[in-house]
């Protein structure tokens, strides 16, 4: 398949000119992340207060909090991207234009890269001053852990804009809630052994409980885990892949139901 | 080389089917109408034609470019417009026009918005969201998108369905200026009868899913014994029988 980087960009001027022309997109995007940060920043001062594991391993929550949001953000930057299009009833045009499906799914990734860095820098940002935290204290791995939390984040974020293009716009709520699924297994907040072993297993099979439990590692016993990154990048790959399959094939489907021109609320 | 040929095109949904084995010709250069009622299958053709929705069976080809496999070698030169899909709200018109330009390749993308504006009217409207537009100008702002590429082959779906006659009439035009400066082939799909009329080469009736006839408006005036082509499409739709149609019974 060949991508026109000049039609990618093209759809992502779209996008930067809809951000450009509101700002209460953009304190949106940074407000939860911000909210989140804040609360769990105060919620790991008073833990650090009363446990010693806390004390040693200071910045353990806010470090998760901030990664999740990543994961979180990731997600969201897809689908929003996505339904952007539903919502403005403009897929029909898109879609008879020489934009190939693989180029929307580029220029969705794109914008979704570009709507996590806004939401989650300011929180990261914050959590300096107001914690004495530096999520870039973890060094190097920190652009690993990035990495391989956005890369699920897209994989949940085209699932959802392939249910939203099969099902329409009654499945947007998904947006919000479907990777919510995936939190309680992730292992954010708590290692994953805590879980119950039939549950550990489902949870080794998502990428997320390999890159926290890693993020622990770093900050708790300054050990980089080599392999929870590897395997995390070899179930990204895969979920990846079959995030990319499922939205191209829902897209196939909506030209066999004839659902791209009539899409919209 | 004809602009526009369909061989035996079948779309059904389910049990239902929407287009029944269509089979037509377009030539270079000329405006053809698909003329028939609500859910004749207009739109479902038009979707066909632009690669929105597969066939169940049978050949499209635009421009010499079989659409079903090699949609992407022809879509640059190719465009639509139907008062049925939008452009983004909130973006400007300068900004949707930018945005399709940059999708569509534009060569010289400024001097191409600039001259479009011009022609239809919208140099004041350049900077203005384009949810804030009446319908005249939303459809003004959609044919200038349409139009961007030059299009050798444009596809209008009822182009003027909710304007006021003066726009209409205006709108239809623009569309013969620029069928005439470019030697562009135009098919639209209408239930407009003074639009047909006036515009177009030949037409395609259909109804329930089929084309039932077809010829310049001449000739079926001459064939149904009528003088507009309302009456043509009453007659059709009525099941009225043709003047050179035996009665039933006769061999």
């Amino acid at each position: 398949m060949i991508l026109s980087i000049r039609r990618v960009a093209g759809l992502c001027l779209r996008h930067l000119y809809i951000l450009r022309g509101s700002w209460l997109r953009m304190l949106e995007m940074a407000y939860w992340p911000l909210i989140n940060v804040v609360m769990w920043g105060f919620t790991s001062q008073f833990l650090s207060h009363n446990s010693s594991w806390f004390a040693q391993a200071g910045g353990v929550l806010i470090a998760g909090a901030l990664l999740w949001d990543v994961m979180f953000r990731g997600n969201l930057g897809v689908a929003l991207s996505f339904l952007e299009e539903m919502w403005s009833r403009n897929l029909g045009y898109l879609s008879v234009s020489p934009l190939r499906p693989g180029e929307m799914v580029a220029t969705i990734l794109v914008m979704s890269f570009i709507r996590t860095m806004i939401g989650v820098m300011p929180a990261v940002l914050l959590a300096i001053p107001l914690y004495h935290f530096s999520l870039f204290s973890l060094g190097l791995p920190l652009l690993v852990f990035w990495t391989l939390l956005t890369m699920m984040g897209w994989a949940t974020g085209l699932a959802v804009s392939a249910m939203v293009l099969r099902f329409g716009l009654g499945a947007e709520s998904l947006a919000w809630v479907m990777i919510f699924a995936i939190g309680p297994l992730a292992g954010v907040y708590y290692p994953i052994s805590v879980l119950p072993d039939w549950l550990q297993a489902v949870a080794w099979a998502l990428p997320p409980a390999h890159v926290f439990e890693g993020m622990r590692a770093v900050m708790t016993e300054g050990v980089v885990r080599t392999d929870l990154m590897l395997s995390a990048l070899a179930l990204d790959l895969v979920y990846l892949a079959l995030g990319i399959g499922l939205f191209l094939y829902a897209w196939h489907t909506a030209r066999v139901r004839g659902a791209l021109l009539n899409v919209g609320e | 080389m004809n602009a526009i040929e369909v061989i035996d095109v079948t779309k059904s949904f389910g049990s239902v089917v929407a287009v029944d084995k269509i089979s037509f010709t377009v030539e270079p250069g000329t405006v053809t109408a698909l003329l028939g009622g609500n859910g004749a299958g207009k739109t479902t053709t038009l979707s066909m034609l632009l690669g929105l929705l597969l066939p169940s069976s049978g050949a499209i080809s635009l421009l010499g470019q079989d659409m079903i496999r090699h949609r992407y070698r022809v879509l640059p030169r190719v465009n639509f417009s139907s008062p049925y899909v939008d452009l983004p709200h909130r973006l400007t018109v300068r900004e949707n026009l930018t945005v399709y330009g940059h999708l569509y390749g534009v060569k010289g993308l400024k001097t191409r918005m600039a001259d479009l504006c011009r022609d239809l009217d919208l140099v004041t409207l350049l900077d203005r969201p384009v949810g804030k537009l009446s319908a005249g100008q939303k459809t003004r702002v959609s044919v200038a998108r349409a139009l961007l590429n030059q299009p050798e082959l444009l596809l209008l779906d009822e182009p003027t369905a909710s304007l006021d006659p003066d726009t209409a009439d205006w709108l239809r035009g623009y569309f013969q200026e620029y069928r005439g400066r470019t030697g562009a082939t135009v098919l639209l799909a209408s239930h407009n009868m003074t639009e047909v009329e006036r515009m177009c080469d030949r037409v395609l009736i259909m109804k329930s899913g089929r084309i039932v006839d077809r010829g310049t408006p001449a000739d079926l005036f001459a064939r149904y014994g009528r003088d507009t082509m309302e009456e043509v499409f009453l007659d059709i739709a009525r099941d009225r029988r043709r003047p050179d149609e035996p009665e039933r019974g006769e061999p």
